[in-house]
Order: C-alpha cells, then structure tokens, then sequence
C-alpha cells in the first residue's frame, strides 16, 4: 500500500503560492481530492483556476508549497491524470477525424510506428460511445460544433485510463443545453469509470446536481469542501477580503457583493430575482 | 571629438563620396519608413507576407527587364497583385494565411523562374538575379532619392492617418469589430500598404535588406518598449542606426589594408541582428533574474 | 524524354516530391510555411561558403540549414517565431552575399540554386539525395504521433510529457533534412513550391491524415512528373511548372472544399460553433 493510498488522497496541494511577472497569482492554497471524487473548482475570471490546474499538471511550478499526485511530488507527465485545457481551437482545414483526436490520446505521446491493431481500433470505438460521439466519429474535428468537440477531447483524455481528469472551463462556450449534457456526461463517466473529476467553472449552478465537494477560489485564496461547508456568507466573505452575501433561490446559488439580508434582498428586488 | 579620432571611425572620402550621400538618405529613408510599417507587420504577425512582398518583387523586376519598362512599374503592379492575391485566398485564421502566403509565394517565384529564364536567354541580362536579390546601396542612382523620399512620406501619411483603426484591429480583431472597425477592409489595405512598402523599399535597398529593415528594427523595438508609438519612434531610430552603421562599416571595409570591401546589405543585415540580439537576450536574462528575485519574496515572505 | 540524361532528373524529382509530401503536410498543418521557405534558401549560403572553402556542396548546405533550423528553434523560445525566421532567413542570406562577394562570375550558380537545374543532375548526386530524403521520411514516420499530438492539441501533449519545443526544435531538423536532400538538384524555390502546394491541396479531399499524408505524395509525385515532361518538351525551366502546378492544386482544392461543404449539411449539430482563431 503506497502513500497515496494511504492518505487516501489522489492530489493534494500544500500551501501553495504562484508568482507570474511581479503578481501573486495564488497565495497558500491548499486542497485535495479523493479518488472517484466529483470537485468543482469555482472562480470568476482570472481567480486563479487555469493557475491550479496547471500546477497540478506540473506545467506551472509552485512558487512554494507542494503538490502531490498519487503521493509524489514532481506530478510533471503523470499518465494518472488527464487534462483538456480551456481553448482549443482546431483548424477546419485539418485532416483530422474525431476518431482521430481519441486514437492520440491512446498512444500520441510515443514515438515510434503506430500499431493498428483491432484492439487499438476497438478501445477508441469503444470510448467514442462513452461521450456519445460515435455519430460524427468519421467526421472532421475542425467541423464539430463546440459542443461535439469538448466530447471528443474528453475521450481523448479519458482513453489513457487516468484516475484524475482536469476540465478546464469545459462549459465556458457552449449553450445552456450543451453544458447540461456534458456535466451529466461527466458524472456518468466518474462513476462508470471510477475517475475523480476536477471541472473549473466560473458558474457553480450548473454543477450543483453532480458536484461532490467545491473548490471555491476568489483573489488567489482557495477554501475547499462540501458545496454547503464552502458556499456560505462568511467562509466567502473571508475568502474575498470583503463582504459578500450567498443567496439561495430556487435550487440556485448567487454570490452577490455586501453584506445583506436574504429576505431584505428578496423582498427589495423580487423581479429579477425570480427570473434568474 | 578632435579630427584625428574621426579619421579613425570615418575612412577618407567617407563624406565627401556622393554614392555615400544618397546611401545614407535614400537608405536612411528607407529604414524609417520600413521601422514604422514593420512594427504593425510584427504586431500583426505578418512577417511572412512582408518578406513574401520582396522576394515576388523579383517577379515584377524580371517582366520589367523583359518588357523594357521601369522597374518600379514591374515592381508596383507585382506588389498589388500579390496583395490581392493573397487577400483573395487568406483565410481569416493565422494558419491559414501562412498557406495562403506560401502558395501565392511559390506561384510568383515560379512566374520569376520563367521570366528570368527569357531575361537569359533573350536579352543575357545575367546579373539580373543578383541585382533583384541583394541591390546595393551605393548603386543607388541619385535621381531616385526625389522620388524614394516622396513615396516613403506617402506610406508615413497613410500609416498615420490609419494608426488608430490599424492597431485596434491588430490587437483585438473580436472587439474591434464589436467597435463597427471594417477589420477586414483595414486588414486589406493594410496588406496593400505593406506591399507598396515593400516594394519601394526593395528597388532602393534590395530584397534582403527590405525583410531585416521591415522586421529587425520593430521586433528589437518592441522587445524594449510594449507602447505602439514609442516602439515605431525607436523601430525607426534602429533602422537608422543599423543602415548608417552599416554602410559606414561597407565603405571602410573597402579601405582597410588587405581587406576586400563587404557588401553593404550584408554590413546593415548584420548590425541589425546582433542588436535584435542583445535585445532578445538582454530581456531573457532580465526574465530570469526578476523570476529568481519573486522566488526570493515569495520564500521570505 | 526517358533518354539517359533524363533518368537522373527523374529520379531526383521523384525523391524531392516524396519527401516534400511528406514533411510538407506537417509543414502545412504546424502553419511553418515561412520556415519551409527559408530553410531551403540557407542550401545558397551553404553552397557559396562551401565553395569559397572548396568542400563539397552537399556537406555545406547540410550545415548551415542545420545550423539555421536549431538556431530558429532556440531563438523561437523567447521570440515570435515568425520574427526569427525572417531574421535568421535575412541573416542567411546576407552572409550568402558575403561570400559571393569574394567570388565573381557567379550568377548563373544562383539561379540554378534558387530555381534547380533538375535536367542536368549527374548520377552522383543521386544516392546522397535518396539516403538524406529516406532518414527524413523515416525521421517523419517515428515521430507521426507526438509531432501531430503537438501540432493539433499542444496543451493536452505537453500535459502528456510531450515538450511541444522539442517537438518543433526536432521537426526543424527534418525540414532542414529534406531540404538538404532536394534542393541542390530541384532549387529552393521549387523545393518551396513542393511542400506547400500539394499538402495544402490533399487536406480538402480527404479526412483522415495519413490520407491526406498519401495524397500529398502523389500530388507532389504528379506535380513533379507534370513539369519534367513539359519542360523537356516546351524548354520551359522545372521552377515555373512546378510553382504554377502547385498553386494550381492548392486553388482546385479549395474550390472543391467549398463546394463539398456548400452540398453537405450535417444532420444533430448541437451547441454553438466552434471559435475560430482570431486574426491578429
């Protein structure tokens, strides 16, 4: 039984603080996630979201602290963890089929002449009726509505059989429908799977209904648990460095600046509020 | 600084030599003109295309020869062409217009190749291949300095009056449309400009030159100041700096003992590339040294 | 046209127009049409400081597009990649000048290095040219994966523990292989012509790469062959032919891209279109 096993955690961060050109982009963030866990990683803009992900693939290295996946440290190319970043633009002049893109995440990282095996062949068709894209799995990739191609780039992370995947704003520029699709999709494959997973959100409502356990990040500073632990007045508050007021509306969640009453609130502004 | 330094630095008839004079105003012209359309060919990431423009002006000078016209005619309908041309097939992707660059490229060098090919055969005008590809500054005849400096205030005017408009659509394409900038129109007449640039810049200093005039002087720039205007003022005063150099570099070479006289395109392409790299390395170790620094802060504190 | 001293110039041409394909279709996807361009221009520093040393050629040009495409990709970590091939093309060919300087009589060596002299090759430029074109494809075929995982998805590949520079710094160094295979016999500019034309074509008839990678071989082969029939009927020079047939299938591809996509609607799209790059 390794030490991963044993602190039963799959990544854990450690104090961890990055500077980029003069800023501090995070400041002693510490967190972990368990295996099969499903984690949102919530922020606006520029909080710091990418900034983790990256130093949880290894891309970024920590200022100070320290991370460690599956009970290493130096997590630089570890196959246990899978990663599709935020913007991925692919040329429509590209010869390359949604097949494609899973076949790379199978063995693109070796060199050497490719084997094209029944097995190989099976296991990317396989994966392609994972995500539902065995439809368009022929079709070119640059052609792919946003939506069908955040599909394929899952299976392309998920097809090396990683126990972490990290989805980097992965419903940033679908519509409503579209990202309802992929959450769910992403809760059937953590389950089916048994892959722990990391989405960054700068929304955290359309997560409510799969996510496990929250990472909110605000200024650079992180505070991490069950969305009810984390999403509260005064841990946000704190986190921010100013008052904020968490308002639960029908099954939905909304931060807003200042402190204020609920009801107050409610009552000074039912039209919108209902609305939203 | 007494006479006898000078005589050091500036070999005799430095001064005097009237090839020296319209190399440093035409050339000088030149470098000020290429220091400013080259920092929105950086900005834009067209350095291909810029390039592209002086090597097509081959074509346009081989049919010149061939059909006994002014070189700058062959030069000014070749560059409009191209430009068109390459509007035409460039694709609003950046990948995309590489091709497109390199397709139109590849057909207007194969149109040279066959030109030249007459120029040699029917008319035995050899040189013409170098002559076209490396220029030389102090072949520069003077009657054409009137007409360099016109045509680069031109470009200077067209540059200024469409400043705004160019570097909005160049920074941010997305938002700039949002703005009602015609970023297509812009980016069409900004290829046209390039192209006109190109070529007056290639029939005076020759095909090389014109790319290092266009590119070095504004990537060196813009490694030292991130401000648009500021680093067209100091692209300018780069290119300046590189073709006065290196013309005085070519002159004295020839005048050294035992020492054969360097090209002055190689002279001025040199210059401009060592500050290109003192630039490029001066900001890396700075990187360096300001991310070991934050390192330091961030331990301590 | 199959008369002996043609034999050579067909299998020269044959061996660029495989090779180009080859490494011209990742030229094509990766968008380095600048450096497909200027690497081959360093076979005419190469040749003109070999020359003024009196060593071979082959050896001379092999350096300096060598010594060019590591110096690309080292000066590409911290610079617009763009901005140093311009540089190092200019710095190249200013050099190229240099040497010239001290030679004379010289011109007609420079257009057949830019524009080939594919109908004289002598039979001993053919086995060099064949042995670095074959290292180059077999270079290509070892490193099909990674090369295109960096190309397509660099995020996702340096995720994977594929360094996207040392991917670029290595597909250079075949560029500069290629390049140092074909262009004493075929020139740079048509060398130039081969890698961009007919890989830029084959993307718009097919959807699979290794497809299209066929494809572009048998376009640049068809490209290649075209022009030395023509040119040893017409007299016209191999450049032009091959340029013009390049540009050519570039535009017919685009044309039938066009029109596939104008006769084909694809049925369940769902969500918004992708993004495409911004133009900067």
């Amino acid at each position: 039984m390794g030490p991963a096993e044993a602190s039963g955690n799959l990544v854990s961060l450690d104090g961890i603080s990055v500077w980029l050109s003069g800023h501090e982009v995070l400041r002693d963030v510490s967190f972990s996630v368990r295996p099969g866990e499903f984690t949102g990683l919530i922020g606006s803009n520029g909080a710091g979201k990418t900034t983790i992900l990256r130093v949880i693939l290894g891309l970024q290295e920590p200022t100070a602290g320290r991370v460690l996946v599956k009970g290493k440290a130096g997590a630089r190319h570890n196959r246990s963890v899978g990663y599709v970043p935020q913007k991925v633009l692919i040329d429509p002049d590209l010869p390359l089929r949604a097949r494609d893109v899973v076949g790379l995440g199978l063995d693109g990282h070796r060199f050497g002449l490719s084997t094209s095996s029944g097995v190989r062949r099976r296991r990317i068709e396989e994966m392609l009726g994972a995500v539902d894209a065995a439809g368009f799995a022929d079709s070119r990739m640059g052609n792919l509505s946003g939506g069908e191609q955040q599909r394929v780039l899952i299976a392309h992370a998920l097809i090396g059989q990683p126990e972490l995947l990290l989805l980097d704003e992965p419903l940033a520029n679908l519509d409503i429908a579209s990202g309802h699709e992929i959450v769910e999709l992403m809760r059937r494959v953590a389950t089916e799977h048994h892959v722990a997973v990391l989405l960054s959100a700068h929304d955290m409502n359309p997560l409510l209904p799969a996510m496990e356990r929250v990472v909110y990040v605000a200024a650079g500073r992180a505070a991490s648990g069950t969305v009810d632990e984390v999403v509260r007045s005064e841990v946000l508050s704190e986190l921010y460095g100013h008052p904020v007021t968490v308002l639960r509306v029908e099954g939905r969640i909304l931060v807003v600046a200042g402190s204020h009453d609920q009801t107050e609130i409610l009552a000074s502004a039912p039209h919108w509020l209902e609305r939203t | 600084m007494n006479g006898l330094s000078a005589n050091v630095v500036f070999e005799a008839g430095f001064f005097s030599s009237s090839p020296v004079h319209v190399a440093l105003v035409a050339g000088g012209m030149v470098a000020v003109m290429s220091g400013v359309v080259g920092v929105f060919t950086v900005v834009r990431g067209q350095s291909f295309a810029g390039h592209a423009f002086s090597d097509m002006d081959t074509t346009g000078g081989s049919a010149a020869f061939l059909l006994g016209v002014g070189t700058l005619w062959g030069f000014l309908a070749v560059a409009v062409a191209a430009a068109g041309a390459m509007e035409l097939l460039g694709v609003e992707r950046r990948r995309g217009r590489d091709v497109a660059t390199g397709v139109v490229l590849g057909a207007a060098l194969g149109v040279a190749a066959l030109l030249l090919f007459w120029d040699t055969t029917v008319s035995s005008t050899t040189g013409a291949t170098t002559t076209i590809l490396f220029g030389s500054l102090f072949t520069i005849s003077g009657a054409t300095v009137p007409a360099t400096v016109a045509f680069s205030l031109a470009i200077l005017a067209a540059a200024s009056v469409s400043y705004r408009p160019l570097l909005f659509s160049s920074l941010s394409a997305e938002m700039a449309r949002v703005r009602g900038v015609p970023v297509r129109l812009v980016g069409a007449g900004f290829l046209l400009m390039l192209a006109l640039a190109v070529a007056l810049s290639a029939i005076t200093v020759g095909a090389i030159l014109s790319t290092a005039l266009l590119i070095g002087p504004a990537a060196t720039a813009l490694r030292l100041t991130r401000r648009p205007a500021a680093a067209m003022g100091a692209a300018a005063g780069i290119g300046l700096l590189g073709v006065w150099s290196g013309i005085l570099v070519a002159y004295d070479s020839a005048q050294w003992p035992g020492h054969h006289g360097w090209p002055a395109s190689f002279c001025v392409v040199a210059v401009i590339f060592v500050l290109y790299l003192v630039a490029d390395l001066q900001g890396w170790t700075r990187a360096k040294r300001t991310a070991t620094g934050q390192d330091r802060m961030a331990r301590g504190g | 046209m199959f008369a002996g001293f043609m034999t050579n110039a067909w299998i020269v041409g044959s061996i660029a127009a495989v090779v180009a394909g080859v490494v011209g279709f990742f030229v094509v996807v990766r968008g380095s049409a600048f450096v497909a361009h200027a690497l081959p221009q360093s076979a005419f520093t190469g040749a003109a400081g070999a020359s003024l040393l009196g060593i071979s050629t082959v050896f001379g040009m092999g350096t300096f597009a060598l010594a060019s495409a590591l110096g690309i990709a080292w000066l590409g970590k911290r610079g617009r990649h763009d901005v140093v091939t311009a540089l190092t093309l200019v710095m190249l060919l200013g050099t190229g000048e240099l040497f010239l300087s001290y030679k004379t009589e010289y011109a007609q060596a420079i257009y057949s290095l830019l524009f080939g002299e594919v109908l004289g090759v002598s039979a001993n430029e053919v086995l060099p040219s064949a042995v670095v074109a074959g290292v180059a494809i077999v270079a290509v075929a070892l490193m099909y994966r990674p090369l295109m995982l960096t190309s397509v998805l660099p995020d996702m590949g340096e995720a994977r523990g594929v360094r996207s520079h040392r991917m670029e710094m290595l597909f250079l160094v075949v560029v500069a292989l290629a390049t140092t295979a074909a262009v004493p016999v075929v020139g740079a500019l048509l060398m130039f012509s081969l890698m961009i034309g007919p890989p830029a074509a084959s993307r718009c008839f097919t959807d699979s790469p290794l497809a299209a990678i066929a494809l572009s071989v048998a376009l640049a082969l068809v490209t290649v062959w075209a022009s030395l029939a023509i040119a040893y009927e017409r007299n016209w020079p191999v450049g032009f032919l091959v340029g013009t047939i390049g540009a050519a299938l570039y535009v017919i591809g685009r044309l039938w891209a066009a029109w596939r996509q104008a006769h084909t609607v694809r049925p369940g799209s769902v969500g918004l279109a992708p993004e495409t790059a911004p133009a900067h």
